[in-house]
């Protein structure tokens, strides 16, 4: 058994939630650099440009990289063998939620309720999803999410029969209507299997997958770089304003399904695809 | 084209720029969301007057992160226009001129836009931290209980943009696309 205070918890989610904020992930910067020197279209080029001076303004000034600066979404990993003490978990989380974005001068983007729209003015809550693994480790992700490219995400309930190629269509249709408001260069999360819910969590999951680790499984693997080559043809570009960078990457993560379905999730992120991750 | 334009936004200033035009804006701007949108809407509904001046004015669908101390404002990039589309006709009936953001726009708002010679900018997505360098001073002057969707009136300084759509109606997500 392992006693870990969740003061360490608040702690640290505070940190992620402002250096997530400000400073793009390695293997977001790996998939940047690599597009800014291949993509060809001048105006293309000039926005890639753009978002690399914006990034380094980011991190030099302490400015976050984009205004809205998300909900947190949160993924945490518990070992059965851990035992917290001196509170709550979640309000622990909250609380590291709520110092991060006041102190970090986030902008506080979450309303109490979504009819009547009250601003919470900390951004709490924060969206958190739990897991239960062996041993006595807890690992922390913290990803928060901006909703330009939220509100352009999906969920496909297609049949059986519909197959590979319905799930292929799904996701380029998902990235064909979110074009420009997405603010591509886009980073596409696909949940495929599972229920309504375990595929929609897939997909967000998906995103935060680090972009240098390919699918285990040999077909997802290639059907990420098929709808990746895809994607880059439909000429939607950086800021949609024309080129062959639309989505720096596809993660795509599967799960056992029911016989009757064939859920799809597409999760869409936009250039900055913001997910940290710490083990404590 | 390059091109170097002050505020006030008018009716000629508009008739001139192209769609593809990168411009750089120097003068005043208000920025507003859609809390403030969905108030002006309802403000209008029962005809009282805006707290702002739309006639050969920008808009500029922002809501900031927090100001750091010494800075005028914090991070200040375009927000989605799409959900400004339900509002955007009928203010640029009332003389609105430009319209900042990102995404595409209603069929009604392009009808407006052509009908108003207005233009729809963008601003990149995502480029928050430098956009808000261009931004010299801020100050809330409406709806200061919205806090980050307060409307603000903004002083800018060569703040970079793109015209989408023109007052024609060309529209440069549609031609970028089919050009490559």
């Amino acid at each position: 058994m392992r006693t870990i205070n969740v003061d360490e918890i608040t702690k640290n989610v505070k940190e992620m939630c402002i250096e997530a904020n400000h400073f793009l992930s390695e293997d977001m910067k790996k998939v940047f650099y690599k597009a800014l020197e291949e993509e060809n279209s001048p105006l293309g080029k000039q926005i890639l440009l753009q978002l690399d001076e914006n990034l380094e303004i980011a991190a030099n000034d302490m400015i976050p990289i984009c205004q809205d600066t998300g909900m947190a979404v949160i993924f945490i990993k518990i070992g059965q063998e851990v035992h917290f003490i001196g509170g709550s978990l979640e309000d622990a989380i909250n609380e590291g939620v709520k110092q991060g974005y006041i102190e970090g001068y986030l902008r506080k983007s979450v309303v109490k309720d979504p009819i009547y729209r009250e601003n919470t003015k900390d951004n709490t809550p924060a969206v958190i999803h739990y897991e239960i693994t062996e041993g006595d480790g807890v690992e922390i992700t913290v990803a928060p999410k901006g909703f330009g490219s939220e509100n352009m995400s999906k969920v496909f309930m297609l049949k059986p029969s519909d197959g590979i190629e319905g799930v292929k269509n799904a996701v380029l249709s998902a990235v064909k209507d979110a074009g420009p408001n997405a603010c591509p260069p886009m980073v596409v999360g696909v949940g495929i299997g599972g229920t309504f819910e375990k595929c929609a969590l897939l997909a967000k999951k998906a995103l935060t997958r680090d972009l240098s680790n390919e699918s285990p499984i040999e077909y997802v693997r290639n059907l990420e770089k098929e709808l990746l080559d895809k994607i880059n043809s439909l000429g939607i570009g950086p800021g949609g304003l024309g080129g062959k960078t639309t989505a720096f990457a596809v993660n795509i993560e599967t799960y056992p399904t029911h016989i009757a379905g064939l859920p799809v999730a597409v999760n869409i992120c936009c250039h900055v695809n913001r997910h940290i991750h710490r083990t404590i | 084209m390059d091109r170097y334009i002050n505020t006030p936004l008018t009716k000629e200033v508009c008739k001139d720029l192209k769609a593809g035009d990168y411009v750089y804006i120097t003068g005043k701007m208000y920025t507003a969301r859609d809390a403030a949108h969905e108030r002006m809407y309802n403000a209008l509904r029962v005809n009282e007057s805006l707290p702002i001046e739309l006639k050969d004015n920008i808009i500029y669908y922002m809501g900031p992160s927090p100001a750091r101390q010494g800075r005028p404002i914090g991070s200040a990039g375009p927000t989605t226009s799409s959900r400004m589309d339900k509002y955007a006709p009928e203010l640029l009936d009332l003389g609105l001129t430009g319209m900042i953001g990102k995404g595409k726009r209603s069929k009604e708002v392009i009808e407006g836009i052509i009908r108003n010679d207005a233009v729809y900018f963008a601003a990149v997505g995502g480029a928050g931290a430098l956009l808000s360098q261009r931004i010299k001073e801020s100050k809330v002057i409406a709806y200061d209980d919205l806090g980050t969707e307060a409307i603000r009136e903004l002083t800018v300084e060569n703040f970079p943009v793109i015209v989408v759509i023109d007052c024609e109606g060309n529209n440069l997500y549609e031609i970028a696309q089919n050009n490559d």
